[in-house]
C-alpha cells in the first residue's frame, strides 16, 4: 500500500518553528487573507517572532525549547 | 512587497568584464583566456603554492580562482565559451584546489561526531552555527555605519550576491531522494519561485541601484579584497567537485542557519539611513526566507543526506565549519578598515557610480 501524502503537511521542528507545506491561506480574524510569498512557510511558535506569524529565527537567540515530540505509531 | 522588476529584461545578466590581473598567476589565466596559449601557467601555479604564505588570503592565486570558475558560471565577454573545458584552466584549477582544500581541512575544528541520523545532524548543526560570535558586522551596519560603509557593504556583497544560490545548485544532481528534494524546495525559492522578478540575486540587483551602484556581474571584483573572492571560491569548490558533495550540504546549511537574523540587522541598517521597501525588500525577503530554510537545510537537506549516504558526516560538518569560518572574513574586514578609519575597498569607487 502507497502511503497517504496528506495535501498540507505540517512539521514541528524541534525548538523552532512549524513548517508548513502545501496549499494554506493564512488569515487575520476578520478573514483577509496574510501575504504567503513562499510555498512552504515557517509559523512562528515561541511568539518573539518581529514577523509574526511568520517565523524570523529570534527562537534562536531566546533559547526557545520544545519538549521531544511523542510520535504515535 | 513591490513589483520593481516588471519584465524579464531588467533581471538578465551578462557575462562579465575581465578583471585586473593581481600577480602572476592570474596575468597568465586572463592572457589565456583573452586567447594567449597558456604555455608557462602550470608552472607559475607551483612556482606561487610553493611560495604563498596563506593561498585563502592570497590575491593572485584566489583571483586566478575565481577566473576559473567564472568560466562555468555566466562567464567573461568576449571569451569562447569552450575554454570552459581548456584542459590547461582544468588543470591549473584543480592544481589550486588541492592546496586549498587541505589548507581549509587544517584550518578547521569539526564539532564532536553526531550519530548519522537527520535529527542528531540537525542539532549539531544547530548548536555550531548558534556558537557564532565575534565581531558582529550586522550589529555595526544596523547601529552606526554611514551611508558610504552601507555602499561598500553592497559591494563587497555584490561578488558572491549577484549569483546568489548557484554555487550551490551543483549539487542538485548529485544528490538524491529526500536531500535533492530538500535542496530543490530552497533553490526554487532563491531563484524566485517561477517569477523572474523574484530571483534573490535580480531582487539584490534593485538594492545595487536604489544606492547607485553597478548592478552588472562582475562590475566591481576589481574593488573587493582576496577574502571576498575566496568565499565564492570556497563554494564552487564544494559545488563543482562531485567528491565534495556532503561538504557543499553542510555549507549550505551552516549559510541558511547564520543568515536570518543578520539580515534583519541589515534591513534595519538601511531603513535608519532613510532608504525604503525596494532597498531593504531583500534583507526583509531574507529573514522570512531563510528561517524557512534553515529548517529544511538542516534536517531535510544536511540530515536526509546523512541519513542516506552516513560516510558523508564528516564532509558535511567540514563544509559547515568552513562557511562559519570563511564567510565571516569580509565582515571582519570590513570592520577592521572602517574601525582603522579605511576604506575597505582596495580602490575608490569610480565616481560616475555615484550618481544615486
Ligand atoms: S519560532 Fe522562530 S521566531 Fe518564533
Amino acid at each position: 500500500m502507497v502511503d497517504r501524502v496528506p495535501p498540507v503537511l505540517i512539521v514541528a521542528c524541534p525548538d523552532g518553528p512549524l513548517l508548513v507545506r502545501g496549499e494554506v491561506e493564512v488569515r487575520t480574524p476578520d478573514g483577509r487573507a496574510l501575504p504567503q510569498r513562499r510555498r512552504t512557510v515557517a509559523l512562528c511558535r515561541c511568539g518573539k517572532s518581529t514577523i509574526k506569524p511568520y517565523c524570523d529565527g529570534t527562537h534562536k537567540i531566546i533559547g526557545f525549547r520544545t519538549e521531544p515530540e511523542t510520535p504515535e505509531d | 512587497m513591490p513589483a520593481l522588476l516588471l519584465d524579464d529584461d531588467a533581471v538578465l545578466q551578462r557575462p562579465m568584464v575581465l578583471p585586473v590581473a593581481r600577480g602572476p598567476v592570474s596575468a597568465e589565466v586572463l592572457a589565456l583566456l583573452r586567447g594567449g596559449r597558456g604555455h608557462d601557467l602550470q608552472p607559475l601555479v607551483e612556482a606561487a603554492l610553493a611560495a604563498v604564505a596563506d593561498v585563502l588570503r592570497d590575491d593572485d592565486l584566489q583571483l586566478a580562482l575565481f577566473c576559473l570558475y567564472e568560466v562555468h558560471y555566466g562567464g567573461f565577454a568576449g571569451v569562447p565559451d569552450d575554454l570552459e573545458w581548456s584542459p590547461v584552466l582544468s588543470a591549473a584549477r584543480l592544481r589550486i584546489e588541492r592546496d586549498v582544500e587541505a589548507v581549509l581541512r587544517a584550518a578547521v575544528r569539526l564539532p564532536p561526531r553526531p550519530e548519522p541520523t537527520a535529527a542528531a545532524v540537525a542539532e549539531a548543526l544547530f548548536a555550531i552555527t548558534s556558537a557564532e560570535s565575534g565581531p558582529s558586522l550586522a550589529r555595526h551596519l544596523a547601529r552606526s555605519a554611514t551611508l558610504e560603509q552601507l555602499r561598500e557593504f553592497l559591494v563587497q556583497r555584490s561578488v558572491y550576491t549577484l549569483k546568489e544560490a548557484d554555487p550551490h545548485s551543483w549539487a542538485i544532481p548529485r544528490l538524491s531522494g529526500r536531500a535533492k528534494a530538500a535542496l530543490v524546495e530552497i533553490q526554487s525559492d532563491e531563484y524566485g519561485g517561477g517569477r523572474p522578478g523574484r530571483i534573490h540575486s535580480a531582487i539584490f540587483a534593485g538594492t545595487m541601484r536604489s544606492l547607485g551602484l553597478d548592478d552588472a556581474a562582475g562590475a566591481y571584483v576589481d574593488l573587493v579584497p582576496a577574502v571576498v573572492l575566496t568565499s565564492l571560491n570556497t563554494m564552487s569548490l564544494f559545488g563543482l567537485n562531485r567528491r565534495l558533495r556532503g561538504a557543499v550540504v553542510g555549507h549550505l546549511a551552516a549559510f541558511e542557519m547564520t543568515s536570518a537574523v543578520p539580515n534583519r540587522f541589515y534591513g534595519n541598517a538601511f531603513r535608519r539611513l532613510g532608504f525604503g521597501e525596494e532597498t531593504t525588500w531583500y534583507f526583509d525577503e531574507h529573514v522570512e526566507a531563510d528561517a524557512v530554510h534553515e529548517q529544511i537545510a538542516a534536517r531535510d537537506l544536511a540530515g536526509g543526506l546523512v541519513a542516506a549516504e552516513p560516510e558523508l558526516l564528516d564532509d558535511v560538518l567540514f563544509g559547515a565549519a568552513v562557511s562559519l569560518l570563511v564567510d565571516g572574513w569580509p565582515g571582519e574586514h570590513m570592520l577592521q578598515r572602517w574601525a582603522a578609519g579605511e576604506s575597505s575597498l582596495r580602490a575608490p569607487l569610480p565616481e560616475e557610480a555615484a550618481r544615486g
